[in-house]
């Protein structure tokens, strides 16, 4: 058994009224700060799963992220695997997970 | 015979009581049905109450769902029986999807308390029956998380099915749009209750246990526990259900 820590990125859908982003790029003029547009505001979550190996670990994420902590109705997640104990762990490494 | 209601209870539900209160105005026996329980306890229909259920962590709703009550509630919905969500508790059928849609976060960003106008879009169902005629109602709401969300397919299928069980309106009885002193949250098509597609499982945002006695300042809201009260004592004597999914 190894362990492996990933991160779930969640964020509104394309096309999905995200007011937080909304009332975040107002505020940006008050800062003087010009050229920002389309803030989203989502939520990472940060989590650690002993499993025997990464695809097996990512799979538990992966059910993780589309039961509980995404509303597919309304939200993409993407996974983000940030390291390991286990050989086969590349710290850093990405996936666009979306759907 | 009194019909028996359950009242779940969360931890961080905190309309419970007004709940069975208000099922008991309007003729009911309330039972509360603790969460961790996997057992409705033989009860005819179900209220999930308002509150903060599970401190709302993650999204308001989602882990309430995880509870083994709602297993036990989704198992009676699935046979037919009558569940009806108040504002938190409808946003833990949204999240189970017992009934279609998400409750976003309120357009204003902020956390709303107070009157606002809703209207039955029929009154030909377990939810609407006892109403009596179509007019404005006045209901309290209070929620952070009350915008109405589906996608344009969705809220088109709503409509078509009569899914819509009640809007925001102008105190008036006229269409409240998007007009935010009517709309409070930027609900869509100013969707204030859904049902789902058979018609026995819905949820509101707005709060009728807490307008359902003349002490409370209003009793528009009886007649829409009323319903649930009456057609869940029709079910119990084997009567035909008042609901037809579709129209």
């Amino acid at each position: 058994m190894s362990t492996f820590r990933f991160a779930v990125n969640v964020t509104p859908k394309p096309g999905i009224l995200d007011p937080q982003g909304r009332a975040v790029e107002g505020s940006l003029g008050h800062l003087g700060i010009v050229g920002v547009s389309e803030v989203r505001v989502g939520r990472r979550v940060e989590l650690s799963v002993d499993a025997v190996d990464e695809p097996a670990a990512r799979a538990v994420v992966q059910r993780l992220a589309a039961e509980l902590l995404s509303n597919p109705l309304i939200e993409a997640y993407g996974i983000e695997l940030l390291g390991g104990t286990s050989s086969t762990a590349t710290a850093g490494a990405s996936e666009a997970g979306s759907r | 015979m009194t019909v028996r209601i359950g009242v779940v209870v969360f931890p961080g539900s905190n309309c419970d009581r007004d709940t069975a209160r208000g099922l008991t105005v309007a003729g009911a026996e309330p039972v509360e049905l603790w969460h961790e329980q996997a057992s409705l306890d033989g009860v005819a229909a179900v209220v999930l109450p308002g509150g903060f259920a599970y401190g709302d962590y993650l999204r308001a709703g989602v882990i309430a769902r995880f509870s083994p009550v709602m297993r036990a509630v989704a198992d009676f919905a699935r046979e037919g029986g009558l569940v009806l969500g108040i504002c938190n508790g409808f946003q833990v059928l949204a999240e189970a999807g017992l009934v279609p849609g998400a409750l976003l976060r309120n357009r204003s960003l902020r956390f709303l308390g107070r009157d606002v106008s809703i209207a039955a879009e029929r009154l030909d169902t377990s939810f609407t029956s006892a109403l009596g005629e179509r007019r404005a109602l006045r209901l309290p709401i209070a929620h952070g998380e009350g915008c109405y969300y589906a996608d344009q397919d969705t809220l088109d299928a709503l409509e078509r099915d009569g899914q819509v069980l009640f809007r925001y309106v102008a105190p008036d009885g006229t269409p409240a749009g998007d007009d935010p002193r009517h709309n409070p949250n930027g609900s869509l098509r100013a969707i204030a209750g859904v049902s789902n597609a058979a018609g026995n499982v819905a949820g509101l945002m707005p709060h009728p246990e807490r307008a359902s006695e003349a002490v409370l300042g209003s009793e528009d809201g009886l007649g829409i526990l009323r319903s649930l009260v009456e057609s869940a004592a029709r079910r119990t004597r084997g009567e035909r259900p008042v609901e037809v999914g579709a129209r």
